[in-house]
């Protein structure tokens, strides 16, 4: 049924309907409505699982990991600081190779602080060893949210759906939220083949000495790589019981006779197409990278092909190299046969409005020599004075 | 059969890779022993962990999970969460070492024990940072010689004072903690029995002598723990609720010095220097004051710690 939905509400009625036995979280803007939707859903009655308020979110990460190895589906949310605090956690989840979903409601880290979107958050946990796949809209995430769980279950991969803060969590927007019947058919039942039980007691998290450990990491990394024919089968068998396509990989619009290309991942998506449809000129072929992890160096070679130039805009920097997407295109580029020209901007870091406008500007500036990534957003009048002496 | 000819559940098996006289090889043997194989472990990063599942082998015959340092607590947690979900009886038990209890895991274990978990939380307590090489903790006792608190020429050791984990445990006014000790075999199980048999959060903080850390002999790790509760330095009591409900009386209580003397973490306290006088005139007060407060005088001898023998669980080694 069509309703509109704010995004966090539409994530929280995804997650209940994959029923999760166990739901961990700790609240932190722009992710805190999903998990007090969840909250409301439980207290409600209309969705049964463990909610456990943690103190922490690194109290939060291990506790669906404990419940996921006990047998049981689980789920959190977080961003941002959130994240960061995190992340030895997620290391660990993903080296064990265990299957969750975790919704990034993606922001800025501090400092300076600031609560609002880009993706510093999702970007800096990008080598722990998640699938990580982005949303270019609402039903975009409620739709990944729902693969995400059948991925990771299927891959025994941890997968993180990224959202943009604000943009996509707190936005209304009219989308179809699946039935009931409808995900049952696309998710079975929760099995984890290393779940643990007295019956056949296993050891997981053994110490792994230099004898055995690069083959461990080399597995990991081989179940990441191969984790894309589950995506793409999750993304195929959904939509078949939905009835809407969804890019797995890539999202493309644009017609083939364009020269010219952007990338991005997220909402900004959308913000492209509009201002195409509004500025017109040349064809401009815009590219949705929806999986980051695994990174789709085939789909984007055969998305790219024809492409004189292909725009990298970011929505996190590293700094003292270049984007952190771009230098991933590069490489994914370098051996294709004749690989556009990669021009690196990055826009919206902390929340910073990226409107239609940018588009034409992106276009301009590909005219120019740019041998390193600049935010195109720049506003030298927000510059402090002493930063212009150095 | 006759009892005494059944074997016990041994949930850890020998073989593993443990220091001779590790008090905490000894310890967690015992806990399983009285927990039985109905259970599923959560274990903090340190010794323990280190020396039972270096892959391909492990010496654990219940399922195990170690994920990081400082979150046993949450990650027992989650278990636990997920087996109620599941509507399953079996126990979640998370171990570690002080350093994964007073320190760095202490978040996770305030906020496990305030949500109320049914977990069994069992702290070894060998008084330092032992797997990364003897550095001092939140639970090295006061004067006590570490690597990060060495005796020197300006310093007696570590300067502050043994954190009272247990009054902190008990603001939490939890069912059930207690304090136990690998001396007290016997007294040890019966007490993770009794932290088993109550519904909600239990702890347990076991006395774990580190032969290697303290600087004594491999085979006086049981004559040391047992002079650490003899002297009231390590004081053998029960709480419900956070009310003192039992203790171990002491009915010949020895000088600190008898506890102190064989450990080398001690030694520059007895080199005859003031200071080292002043230092062991702190330590005798605070043993002192724990048989006051505690109320730890005894009557009579010594008996033997055989109480509770006879109730140990059976099952052998059972593996399915
Ligand atoms: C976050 C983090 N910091 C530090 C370490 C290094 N480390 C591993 S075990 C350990 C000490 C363990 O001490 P304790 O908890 O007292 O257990 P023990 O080894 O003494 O049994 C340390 C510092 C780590 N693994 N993780």
């Amino acid at each position: 049924m069509r309703q509109a939905l704010e995004g966090s509400q539409a994530i929280a009625r995804a997650v209940a309907l994959c029923r999760p036995q166990v739901v961990a979280a700790y609240p932190i803007t722009p992710q805190t409505h999903i998990v007090e939707n969840i909250a409301k859903l439980v207290a409600d009655a209309q969705f049964q699982c463990e909610f456990v308020s943690v103190e922490s979110e690194f109290s939060a990460a291990s506790v669906v990991l404990g419940a996921a190895c006990a047998g049981s589906r689980a789920y959190t949310a977080s961003a941002s600081q959130g994240i960061m605090l995190m992340s030895e956690v997620l290391y660990n989840i993903a080296g064990l190779r265990v299957p969750l979903v975790l919704t990034c409601a993606n922001r800025a880290v501090s400092a300076p602080i600031n609560i609002w979107n880009d993706q510093q958050d999702s970007m800096a946990v990008r080598d722990a060893g998640w699938l990580q796949l982005y949303c270019a809209d609402n039903q975009e995430a409620v739709d990944t949210t729902i693969q995400a769980f059948r991925i990771a279950e299927r891959c025994e991969l941890p997968v993180m759906v990224c959202v943009d803060g604000f943009t996509l969590t707190h936005t209304l927007e009219p989308l179809e939220l699946p039935s009931q019947e409808a995900v049952d058919a696309f998710l079975p039942p929760y099995a984890f083949s290393r779940a643990l039980d007295p019956r056949a007691p296993l050891s997981l998290g053994t110490l792994v000495g230099p004898d055995y450990f690069t083959e461990s990491r080399y597995l990991h990394h081989q179940a990441v790589l191969a984790a894309e024919n589950e995506i793409i089968a999750a993304a195929r068998d959904w939509s078949s019981i939905s009835g809407r396509t969804s890019a797995p990989l890539i999202r493309i619009d644009g017609s083939d006779e364009a020269t010219v290309g952007i990338l991005t991942l997220g909402s900004v998506f959308g913000t492209l197409l509009d201002a195409r449809d509004h500025y017109g000129g040349a064809p401009v072929k815009i590219l949705h990278l929806r999986a980051f992890r695994p990174f789709p160096v085939e789909a984007l070679r055969a998305a790219t092909k024809g492409l004189s130039d292909l725009i990298v805009l970011e929505r996190a920097i590293s700094p003292g190299a270049d984007g952190i997407v771009a230098a991933e295109v590069r490489s994914a580029l370098m051996d294709a046969d004749a690989p556009p020209r990669v021009h690196n901007f990055a826009a919206g870091l902390g929340g910073r409005d990226v409107p239609l406008t940018i588009y034409p500007r992106l276009l301009e500036a590909i005219g120019k020599p740019q041998p390193r990534m600049i935010p195109i957003d720049l506003d030298r009048d927000q510059w402090p004075a002493a930063a212009d002496a150095q | 059969m006759l009892r005494t000819q059944q074997p016990r559940f041994q949930g850890l098996d020998p073989g593993h890779r443990a220091c001779q006289g590790c008090g905490q090889a000894l310890a967690a043997r015992l806990t399983l022993e009285a927990a039985g194989p109905d259970i599923l472990l959560a274990n903090a990063t340190g010794c323990l962990e280190v020396f039972t599942t270096a892959w391909p082998e492990s010496a654990w015959r219940v399922p195990y999970l170690h994920s990081v340092f400082a979150n046993a607590a949450a990650v027992a947690a989650g278990m636990e969460a997920a087996l109620k979900a599941q509507g399953k009886d079996v126990k979640v038990i998370a171990l570690a070492g002080d350093g994964g209890t007073f320190d760095i895991g202490f978040q996770a274990l305030s906020g496990m024990l305030e949500r109320g978990h049914d977990v069994l939380f069992v702290c070894y307590d060998n008084e330092a940072y032992m797997n990364t090489g003897v550095q001092r903790s939140g639970s090295t006792p006061h004067a006590a010689s570490t690597t990060t608190s060495p005796a020197g020429v300006a310093r007696m050791g570590k300067r502050h004072l043994k954190k009272d984990i247990l009054a902190i445990i008990a603001a939490h006014h939890i069912p059930y903690a207690a304090t136990a000790s690998v001396a007290y075999p016997a007294d040890l199980r019966k007490k993770v029995r009794r932290a088993l048999q109550v519904a909600g959060p239990s702890f347990l903080q076991v006395h774990s002598p580190c032969p290697l850390g303290w600087g004594h002999g491999s085979e006086l790790s049981i004559e040391i723990a047992r002079l650490a509760v003899q002297t009231g330095l390590f004081p053998l009591i029960e709480l419900e609720r956070g009310a003192l409900v039992g203790a171990m009386p002491i009915r010949q209580i020895h000088p600190v010095t008898d506890y102190l003397k064989p450990q080398s973490r001690f030694r520059h306290l007895f080199a005859g220097d003031p200071r080292a006088r002043e230092e062991l005139a702190h330590l005798q007060a605070l043993a002192d004051h724990n048989i006051e407060a505690y109320g730890l005088r005894g009557e009579m001898p010594d008996g033997l710690d055989s109480e509770g023998a006879d109730t140990v669980r059976r099952g052998g080694l059972r593996s399915a």
